[in-house]
């Protein structure tokens, strides 16, 4: 019982946007695609629903192919990152539309709006049309016409993107409790590495039209099989750097660093390190932390985080740690790099070692 | 805070002011000004109160020329506006089709209207012309400068030829913009064509329409070139609009009282019905 992709494509002329992808989706699962702006996210999403075909390979849903099945033929409900209402319905009306477009009885349709309204908060306003809401309320009301529906598959493509920031927060909390005691499976979108984690669930990264990598969401924050899935899977982005590891340290440009925990077994050679920025902190953390000089380029302070923007080596590292640390702007700044939590890759960016 | 004053920025209301003035304030009052005087001869005014606004709105050749021009605009919005979205709505929406139709569209508006009116004469020309020899080769009796109904025809004709692609362009610039998000979301639900068209294109269309509506309503309002070259506003009457008759009766008879008590009420009348229109479209909106 689940959905399947086997093997799919997806070219739009000369131009290929999903390369061959292979995933299965869990019944009852809460599923997050995170990759970048054009990484294929909606493309795949519409290849779920069945609004799209693929060029090659199937989808299986419950066990049924359902390869070019059109969405209508399909218990699919979908939220976009703009508003989608009826313009002209009442909230209500809105909720109610997908049910009586499948001529449900109107008891059962005023129970189910009713019970979606109250779950999302909407009963006061379910008279008002959609130019009278809030964007918070506005997206509320798309939400609760996709709950209503039982959709089997629920797909929701950067629902919270166009939200500010504190009606965001409050949606991100309350979106996993609605689909909570759902017979669905959830699929969302996002470009925020954030929201995976706090979603939990499963998470698919994806880079350039193709899945890097697929499992439990936080198994794959801790351990990510290659580059680029450390790559989409940080934010800000993870540091990067060539070394030489060579007996007990390791080079970086002219720096002396130690082995850490990480890399304790790994040969000697050239590697690619990964360090997320909240490893790279401007007071040693543990043993292993080593002191590395950089020139500031950015410094910003939020309220309770410090950014620094430094140049080492002839690339950008990016510093993050917890309080305000003033920094000066062209200064050269002492920071330490936490090496016990370093990735290592080969010099083709697959994952060789690392702890946590 | 210290304010500074300095009168130089004057300076730069200046030029608006100018423009507002030549362009409207001081042609309007002299409009005005004729309007309540009489005149003989070059240069002799004499004060005739409201008398040429009585005899304006007693007038039957006003009355009628009124009622011939309220007839042609709601005959050019009943045809233009449906058949302008019909046209937006069956234009393609992506591919290399899309700039040869919007091209294509485009035309119409782009050729200056003395053109328009001497294009559709030779059309019309009851013995060359195209439009005649195939109305003539379907049978009908058709001859535009000797049977009203058949220059009515002509000129509704030549409007619609002229005017609807400025509805299609405004209607398919609405259609455009409606995220494809809205269709998708339709499809999910299932929702048929005709409930996509009449629950998100319609309602998202509503101000576009507003504008089109309000734009072809003033412009047919105030016809002039195109019929006068077509027509010269007959046979008879036949086809003379409001404007035809106001530059009739200004410059044909020079009589400047009765032209701008005239003008001042047709200006009136547009004005009142532009916001007659827009507020009960923008109420209907917010309701």
């Amino acid at each position: 019982m689940s959905l399947e992709l086997k093997r799919i494509t997806k070219r739009v002329g000369a131009e290929t946007t999903i390369h061959e992808t292979s995933l299965v989706l869990e019944e009852r699962s809460f599923n997050t695609l995170l990759g970048p702006t054009l990484a294929g996210k909606t493309t795949l999403m519409q290849l779920m629903a069945g609004l799209d075909r693929p060029t090659s390979g199937e989808i299986w849903f419950r066990g049924e192919n359902v390869t070019g099945v059109p969405v209508q033929k399909r218990n699919v409900a979908m939220v976009y990152q703009q508003f989608i209402n009826y313009p002209n319905f009442t909230v209500y009306e809105n909720i109610a539309s997908p049910l009586r477009v499948a001529r449900m009885a109107a008891a059962e349709i005023d129970r189910r709006v009713m019970h979606a309204a109250e779950l999302l908060r909407l009963t006061p306003m379910l008279k008002r049309r959609p130019a009278e809401l809030s964007g918070g309320q506005q997206q509320r009301t798309a939400i609760a016409r996709a709950l209503v529906k039982d959709a089997d598959l629920v797909l929701l493509d950067e629902p919270l993107a166009n939200l500010d920031y504190k009606l965001r927060e409050e949606l991100r909390d309350e979106l996993p409790r609605f689909f909570a005691d759902r017979n669905c499976i959830v699929v969302y979108a996002t470009t925020e590495p954030g929201e995976a984690l706090l979603f939990g669930g499963n998470t698919a990264t994806l880079h350039a039209g193709g899945i890097t990598q697929f499992g439990e969401t936080a198994a794959l924050y801790r351990r990510p099989a290659d580059l680029v899935t450390a790559r989409v899977f940080s934010d800000p982005p993870i540091n990067t750097a060539q070394v030489v590891k060579r007996g007990g340290e390791i080079r970086l440009g002219d720096f002396r660093l130690p082995v850490g925990q990480a890399a304790a077994g790994l040969p000697d050679g050239s590697y690619v390190i990964g360090i997320r920025p909240h490893h790279v902190t401007p007071s040693p953390v543990t043993a292993n932390a080593a002191p590395i000089d950089g020139t500031v380029v950015i410094a910003e302070l939020s309220g309770s985080e410090s950014a620094v923007h430094f140049d080492i080596d002839g690339q950008t590292w990016v510093s993050q740690s917890p309080g305000i640390h003033p920094f000066e702007v062209g200064s050269v700044a002492r920071l330490y790099v936490d090496m016990d939590h370093a990735m290592f890759f080969d010099l083709d960016h697959r994952r060789v070692e690392g702890a946590e | 805070m210290n304010k500074t004053v300095n009168q130089r920025a004057w300076w730069f209301v200046l030029p608006v002011v100018l423009l507002v003035a030549f362009n409207a304030v001081i042609p309007l009052m002299t409009v005005v000004n004729y309007s309540v005087q009489e005149s003989f001869g070059s240069n002799m005014f004499f004060w005739s109160g409201v008398r040429w606004f009585e005899e304006v709105l007693r007038s039957e050749r006003f009355h009628a020329s009124l009622l011939r021009q309220l007839a042609f605009t709601a005959a050019i919005l009943a045809i233009e506006v449906p058949l302008g979205l019909a046209i937006a709505l069956a234009m393609p929406r992506r591919g290399p089709w899309v700039s040869v139709c919007l091209v294509l569209m485009a035309l119409p508006l782009l050729i200056p209207w003395n053109v328009v009116g001497a294009m559709w004469n030779i059309m019309a020309l009851p013995t060359i012309g195209l439009l005649s020899e195939t109305l003539h080769a379907l049978g009908f009796d058709y001859n535009y400068t000797r049977e009203p109904g058949a220059a009515w025809f002509t000129v509704i004709l030549m409007d619609v030829w002229h005017w609807t692609s400025l509805v299609v362009l405004l209607c398919y610039a609405g259609l455009v913009s409606i995220p494809d998000a809205y269709y998708q979301a339709a499809k999910i639900d299932g929702a048929r064509p005709w409930a996509v068209f009449r629950y998100i294109q319609l309602p998202k269309l509503r101000y576009v329409l507003t504008i089109a509506i309000l734009l072809r309503f003033m412009d047919s309002f105030m016809i002039y070139t195109e019929v006068v070259v077509l027509t010269g506003g007959g046979p008879g009457t036949a086809t003379t609009f409001l404007s035809i008759d106001l530059v009739k009766t200004a410059l044909g008879q020079f009589d400047l009282g009765p032209a701008a008590a005239m003008s001042l009420v047709y200006f009136l009348i547009i004005l009142l019905m532009s916001w007659l229109f827009y507020t009960l479209m923008m109420r209907n909106q917010s309701r």
